[in-house]
């Protein structure tokens, strides 16, 4: 059935749109090193449910850079795209409610840091209304402008800058993430308005997967595209910029998802802040994964038909991939970019002799010491077991860069951040990664170290500096 | 894990200890805190003890050896092979116990100081130290030799992944300098039961490479290709040890550059000094005597003292097999250069990936100008 949905759309979008011109003018940049994690509990391609949830938050958390003031107080109503927050730095960025409602509370946690407002939502949405005739003033006064990253460091966008480029991943390589081409293929258009909008402020680029024939998206104009064909992480947007012009010292880019693209797009259709997305919820533990039509700040148990009755000691709810989201628990809330879920069983077990097993089935490894190399179809019931214990690095740089298609030494950046020798880290390519584009290294660490933290405290350690 | 043994416990100072055992008889039921929640099944106790098995065949083989060359050396004849392997494995049987027993007491005291798990580093180093020993050591000598390469060439650093030298090789150089006595000669590569001596006639039990130049070839190709000639316990074999080769190859623990670099490096020294007249054996032949074998296969290898880089990796590989063979050519002393070759590349190893992270930075840097 799933299959049948494909095709049509393609017949539909896809060959009216081709812009021969473009197509020409993209080149194919194939990734040999990568990994794509077999792990079980894809979503099914279609929309299980689509909801307003009775409760939203708007968490600041999320926006790495923002010093949250607080702008309503409990009571307050707002309106879907009323200012919430603004940053104390520059208070011309702020954070907009997603849903129309009454703010029912305020949580603070310790030291009262701002954790999250939460908004009761209306059975009637209502939209406040944006002027979209300037466009750098249109996305920051409708908050949208808070879903732009800026690189180096992954920060929020700096408006006083202009970066050299807006780079924009329209496929998702992680495991289990969102299918694009599902969830945006309908909204082309939206996407076109979106990038005909921020080429006025820079070039923008859009990275296509090169296996996906007839993208729905290959017939965007106004940007310069680029294809790329490889595994895990080839649709991150980090590693897709080292290979379309890598970030010098000195340089900025602007970083944006497809979700947030369309919804830039969408206010400048229609005026209207609408930031809703198709969530992919899957995982090894989820029951019937498929897609859910809500908001980002959807309270996590709104899934719970996904996760049933198992508590949290059982199961992790993460909002984002497996190898880079967050664990956000029972009471969290859907990140303000994720587009995905993920619930994997938590993996408590202990395994008898288990390292010395000459055969474990249903354990995946990239290591031919065992034998995934022999089931490449199979997919794994993966859980959060460490599978070892925490040691130095022992094995050589090539054993991580082998799933890193960038051209740096990944043993070698992230003992530099280890060390916080800010000078190794410039020299060993810290301006071009954020954590989660050494993911897979981390994944495949037999010591299991925790080098995506290594790699966030350095970006710390610089940003510290640099201030 | 029992609460007396965590902190704050009566018995934490055992923690280390236990911890070893519990990890070692299961996988924990430790969970991901942060970054990636799933992680791959591989860890490090497996690619250790792949380390172990790979070494195996060399270590068995060894032991019949020991007891083949004691036969031959008392000029016993038609003894059962099981009596020959017997006899070598009581003979290397103690000297596995010593290194063990010295070497994981001072890695777990180690690892109890400094708060951390025991690593199972040490899984593989007292694996290969028996094996590139004379047999007939002193035991008091290997312990006091196993301490000192321990402490100083591995905890002092703090401990497996953070060392410079390679422990087992450092065992050896600690007993080559300190007691050459017993390491050199023809007397010492011989396992003999107390007050025995050589029976036979015209029996020399020096390794080939003690020998002069004309009797070393009286030891032919597929004896040292097979490995029934003295030497070291593991070192012999060199199919025992290709056959070890290939498992490490296959699964990637071991680098095939440092491999072929090592072998490449030593047959060119070996031609040049066979063509300059330095030494009538071909150069082909010295890939079978001595240790150098084993020491391209299982030691210049080892992840932590090699190079990281994958162009160091040749270099490191390639200047390893020539230094080794230059020893051999000039310096009628010490027949062996495998050892002191890897040793000293060893403490090159970083500098060299110095150099070559230095190029790939530049490089990079050139990149993004015209980029």
């Amino acid at each position: 059935m799933v299959r049948k949905y494909k095709k049509k759309w393609y017949l539909r979008t896809a060959f009216s749109q081709i812009s021969i011109i473009n197509y020409k003018m993209s080149k194919n940049i194939v990734l040999k090193r990568g990994l794509d994690i077999p792990i079980s509990g894809s979503a099914g391609l279609y929309v299980s449910k689509s909801m307003v949830p009775a409760v939203v938050a708007v968490c600041p958390d999320g926006v790495r850079g923002l010093l949250p003031r607080l702008l309503v107080k409990e009571g307050d109503r707002v309106l879907c795209g009323s200012p919430v927050i603004a940053d104390k730095k520059n208070p011309d960025i702020i954070l907009t409610a997603p849903a129309s409602g009454t703010v029912k509370e305020v949580v603070r946690g310790e030291k009262r840091k701002l954790l999250a407002i939460l908004i009761q939502t209306d059975p009637e949405q209502e939209y406040a209304g944006i002027d979209t005739a300037d466009v750098k003033s249109a996305l920051l006064s409708s908050g949208l402008w808070t879903l732009l990253t800026q690189r180096p460091y992954g920060v929020l966008a700096d408006p006083s800058v202009t970066p050299k480029g807006i780079f924009v991943s329209a496929f998702n390589s992680a495991p289990l993430a969102a299918d694009y081409e599902f969830t945006l293929g309908k909204e082309v258009n939206a996407i076109q308005k979106g990038i005909d909008a921020l080429a006025t402020l820079a070039p923008v680029h859009v990275s296509l997967d090169a296996s996906v024939k007839d993208s729905a998206f290959a017939g965007l104009t106004g940007c310069t595209i680029h294809r790329f064909q490889g595994k895990h992480p080839a649709g991150n947007v980090g590693v897709q910029i080292s290979h379309i012009s890598p970030i010098m010292k000195g340089e900025t880019v602007w970083t944006l998802t497809l979700n947030g693209l369309a919804a830039i797009g969408r206010l400048f259709l229609t005026g209207k802040v609408n930031v809703r997305r198709k969530v992919a919820v899957g995982g090894p533990a989820a029951i019937q994964p498929s897609y859910v039509d809500t908001l980002p700040g959807t309270p996590v148990k709104e899934f719970a038909p996904f996760y049933g009755n198992s508590s949290a000691d059982e199961v992790r709810i993460i909002s984002g991939d497996v190898l880079s989201g967050r664990c956000v628990g029972m009471n969290g809330y859907l990140g303000r970019d994720d587009d995905q879920v993920t619930i994997i069983r938590e993996g408590t077990d202990k395994e008898l002799l288990g390292w010395i097993r000459p055969f474990r089935f249903n354990q995946f490894s990239t290591d031919h010491s065992y034998f995934s190399w022999l089931l490449p179809r199979k997919r794994y019931d993966m859980d959060t077991n460490l599978h070892g214990g925490p040691r130095p690095f022992l094995m050589n740089d090539n054993y991580y860069s082998k799933v890193l298609p960038m051209d740096i030494y990944p043993v070698y950046l992230a003992k530099a951040c280890l060390a916080g020798d800010i000078e190794k880290m410039e020299k060993f390519g810290i301006y071009e990664v954020l954590p989660e584009d050494l993911a897979t290294c981390e994944f495949v660490d037999p010591s299991k170290n925790y080098i995506q933290d290594y790699i966030a405290k350095g970006i710390d350690l610089m940003l510290k500096e640099m201030a | 894990m029992n609460k007396i043994f965590e902190k704050g416990g009566k018995l934490y100072w055992l923690h280390s200890t236990v911890d070893a055992f519990e990890t070692f008889l299961h996988v924990p039921g430790t969970v991901t805190l942060k970054g990636s929640h799933v992680r791959d099944a591989i860890d490090l106790k497996r690619l250790l003890i792949l380390v172990v098995i790979a070494a195996a065949p060399a270590a068995l083989f060894g032991m019949w050896n020991v007891g083949y060359q004691h036969g031959l050396a008392m000029g016993q004849t038609g003894v059962h092979i099981l009596e020959y392997f017997w006899f070598g494995f009581l003979k290397v049987l103690p000297l596995y116990i010593v290194s063990y027993v010295v070497g994981l007491a001072i890695e777990f005291a180690s690892s109890q100081i400094r708060g951390e798990e025991v690593s199972e580093g040490y899984l593989v180093s007292g694996f290969f130290i028996p094996l590139i020993v004379p047999v007939d050591i002193p035991l008091w000598m290997l312990a006091l030799a196993v301490a000192f390469a321990v402490i100083f060439g591995k905890e002092v650093f703090g401990g497996t992944g953070m060392n410079i030298w390679n422990p087992a090789l450092l065992t050896r150089a600690f007993l080559f300098f300190s007691y050459p006595n017993y390491m050199s000669g023809s007397d010492c590569w011989i396992a003999f039961k107390k007050g025995e001596t050589a029976v036979a006639d015209a029996f020399t039990g020096a390794t080939p490479l003690a020998l002069d130049g004309p009797a070393q070839y009286g030891t032919g190709f597929w004896d040292l290709f097979i490995g029934t000639v003295p030497g070291s316990v593991g070192e012999t074999s060199v199919i025992a040890i290709l056959l070890g080769a290939c498992l490490l190859l296959w699964t990637g623990i071991a680098s095939w550059k440092i491999m072929c670099g090592s072998i490449a490096g030593a047959l060119l020294v070996g031609w040049i000094g066979n063509v300059a007249g330095i030494t009538d054996i071909p150069c082909y032949m010295q890939l079978l005597y001595g240790g150098f074998a084993f020491g391209t296969v299982f030691m210049a290898t080892d992840p932590v003292t090699s190079c990281q880089t994958e162009t160091g990796k040749w270099i490191y590989g390639i200047l390893i097999g020539m230094l080794c063979i230059t020893v051999r050519l000039f310096n009628p002393g010490y027949a062996e250069g495998m050892m002191l070759a890897i040793l000293l590349m060893n403490t090159f190893a970083p500098l060299i990936d110095n150099c070559v992270t230095s190029v790939h930075i530049s490089r990079r840097e050139k990149k993004f100008k015209t980029a």
